[in-house]
């Protein structure tokens, strides 16, 4: 069933707010029935993007193809695209059934074929015979399912999401990411999906892009984003690392050994290529690749090591976490606990070795002062 | 002891309200219909009776008026809905921060002069010598002077300009309060403009449309003023009739007899326009 011909495909899609640019070339080609998400800090384009493929703005340049036709000049009711709101836009004046069946009927299908199609995409969603219902009568994951029925029923070539889960609860939003996935591979349908909360992002897509200030950082499956961030940035916005600034050393291969300002030595792998010997550096290294041992000789092996003292536990059951201050260099750093009860009585004060492999380390030339998030 | 003094501070509150229902509404209108029901028999001799009706049903310049009086309060309702909504939805949709101040204050300003000043303004622009006819003469529109006033289109046009802040302001504040992703969701879903604004925009506004309606229609009906002096002598208006009987001819039997036939005419036409838009009026007025 799938065809060479992309679902969506953006050829250098540009937008500008009169001096300044929310959205710079950016190239993107989502295969048919493809989960893509698009995951950037607020204020990143991701929203403007969103909002153009759907068709509420008007690229100031660039192209715009679904199913390989361009759709530039075709405004949003004609364009073969849904979206589900942000704060999903029931509308409250309809019951379930007609919020369902507005786009068929707005198509002028008839009566009883509406009745029938609005019954089976309930179905499909697990909200069969709710269709004579108020809308207000629906918890919070009912209504998105509601929302994304209403959407489903026009079999749109491209479904986009606009971070639909945020006004959900905690426990709620854990719930809908896996129901949101079932959904998307029932339908097999192409999601673009555009969130700030990577666990969304990672959980669901096929296909991430990392956005900031207006440009894709970088293109990939979850895994790879997440043990291969190609930039400073994804590094820092996926997963949570720790990051050293530090000055490279010394170079064998893509290996480098580098040194903090203050004197700790490091070793790791030259994630973007190019870097050299005095060039500074900005180091990532995962909290959950940190080892952490009672006995020095457990990590001797390690490419890194150091002694530290624990500052404090943020114990949060699985993700629970660990703030060491090294001994040695004064520098802070936060490690995942392991839960496999070695350091349950690990407190404040205690002394403890910690160290990572080298392959482990990431490298990427310095930004400048740059938070990660 | 807590409760007599949350109690004592509740009718005190309410003190104010009930003083001006009771004396300014209640009792004046007990009194107007214990005077309608009164029939002059002879030299203050009086019967209770319902002939003061009864001479309102049999005389047909007053029940045309009175039917008069209503159609045109109606038309009025319906023009200034027609005219009020876009401008509402321009002001509450299409601007945002200053600019809808501005169009706001705009539409306000009017009603800063009082009625009777703004509808010499009308006069001074309809009137024979007006701005208007001299405007047409002096385009060669028109051979001589043009007579604007004293017919039921100035008429018109005084009451929906006396009545267009009354509809454009619950208008504003429900469009307001309309999500703008649901106009979106709309447009996404394949709806068009038109669809929009017949299942989505005009549904949420129904609260505003209604209240608004209302009180157009009560003010256009209960207006003295401008049917008068836009419409001079043939203005044929309900209110007019009821000030003759009261003060041209001391008729005041008649005239109360007319008062609680408007009161009841009005009645029934919210309540019936209430009826067929599917409203009710505490919905109204909670919403708006």
């Amino acid at each position: 069933m799938t065809s060479e011909t992309p679902d969506l495909e953006c050829r250098e899609l540009s937008k500008s707010f009169d001096n300044f640019k929310a959205v710079k070339d950016i190239s993107l080609s989502v295969p048919q029935g493809t989960f893509f998400s698009i995951l950037g800090p607020s204020g990143c384009g991701k929203t403007t993007l969103l909002r153009m493929i759907a068709g509420f703005q008007k690229p100031t340049s660039g192209d715009l193809l679904i199913k390989g036709k361009s759709v530039l000049d075709v405004p949003p009711n004609k364009r073969p695209v849904s979206m589900v709101f942000q704060h999903l836009a029931l509308f409250p004046m309809m019951n379930i059934g007609a919020n369902v069946g507005f786009g068929l009927r707005q198509r002028g299908v008839n009566k009883t074929d509406i009745e029938k199609q609005v019954t089976r995409v309930l179905e499909r969603v697990g909200l069969g015979g709710v269709a004579d219902r108020p809308v207000s009568s629906l918890s919070g994951g009912q209504k998105q399912r509601v929302a994304i029925a209403r959407c489903m029923v026009l079999e749109p070539d491209v479904l986009l999401l606009d971070e639909p889960l945020g006004a959900l609860d905690l426990k709620l939003r854990e719930h809908m990411k896996i129901e949101l996935k079932q959904l998307q591979s029932e339908f097999n349908t192409t999601f673009v999906y555009i969130t700030h909360d990577q666990s969304e992002a990672l959980v669901m897509s096929d296909q991430i892009a990392v956005m900031n200030n207006g440009e894709f950082e970088q293109t990939g499956t979850a895994k790879e984003l997440y043990y291969e961030p190609s930039t400073a940035f994804v590094a820092g916005f996926v997963g949570e690392a720790n990051r050293f600034s530090a000055t490279v050393r010394n170079r064998s291969g893509d290996g480098l050994q580098m040194a903090t300002a203050q004197g700790q030595e490091l070793r790791g792998m030259d994630a973007s290529g190019g870097l050299s010997v005095g060039d500074t550096v900005d180091v990532f290294v995962r909290p959950e690749a940190v080892r952490l041992s009672r006995k020095e000789q457990d990590i001797s092996g390690l490419g890194n090591s150091g002694q530290g003292t624990v500052e404090n536990v943020l114990f949060n059951g699985a993700n629970s976490q660990l703030i060491l201050r090294d001994q040695q260099t004064g520098a802070e750093m936060s490690v995942a606990l392991p839960q496999t009860g070695e350091f349950r009585d690990l407190s404040r004060g205690d002394l403890i070795h910690f160290g990572w492999e080298h392959q482990q380390t990431r490298v990427y030339a310095a930004t400048g002062g740059r938070d990660d998030d | 002891m807590t409760t007599d003094r949350s109690k004592l501070a509740f009718w005190l509150l309410m003190a104010p309200l009930l003083i001006w229902l009771v004396t300014l509404i209640i009792l004046p209108h007990v009194g107007m219909f214990l005077v309608s029901l009164r029939e002059k028999v002879g030299v203050r001799e009086y019967e209770t009776s319902f002939a003061n009706y009864a001479v309102f049903l049999n005389e047909p310049l007053y029940w045309n008026t009175f039917a008069r009086t209503a159609y045109m309060s109606i038309a009025a309702t319906i023009l200034t809905l027609l005219i009020g909504f876009p401008i509402a939805y321009y002001i509450a949709k299409l601007t945002r921060g200053r600019t809808k101040t501005t169009l706001f204050l705009m539409c306000l300003i009017p009603f800063w002069v009082s009625e009777l000043v703004r509808t010499f303004g009308w006069m001074i622009l309809l009137r024979e010598t007006g701005v208007f006819s001299n405007a047409l003469q002096y385009l060669g529109l028109a051979a001589g002077p043009v007579e604007l006033l004293y017919n039921d289109a100035a008429i018109m046009t005084g009451l929906v300009y006396t009545s267009m802040l009354f509809m454009v302001v619950p208008l504003v504040t429900t469009l307001d309060s309309l999500d703008d992703s649901l106009i979106e969701a709309g447009y996404d879903l394949g709806a068009s403009g038109f669809g929009i604004l017949r299942q989505i925009v005009i549904p949420h506004a129904m609260p505003g449309i209604v209240s608004g309606c209302i009180v157009v229609f009560m003010l256009s009906l209960g207006n003295y003023l401008t049917p008068i002096l836009l419409g001079g002598k043939d203005s044929l208006w309900f209110t007019g009739m009821i000030y003759s009987q009261f003060i041209t001819r001391f008729n005041w039997e008649l005239g109360s007899a007319f008062g609680f036939l408007l009161l009841g005419l009005s009645s029934l036409i919210v309540f019936v326009g209430l009826k067929l838009t599917g409203q009710s009026l505490g919905k109204t007025m909670v919403q708006t």
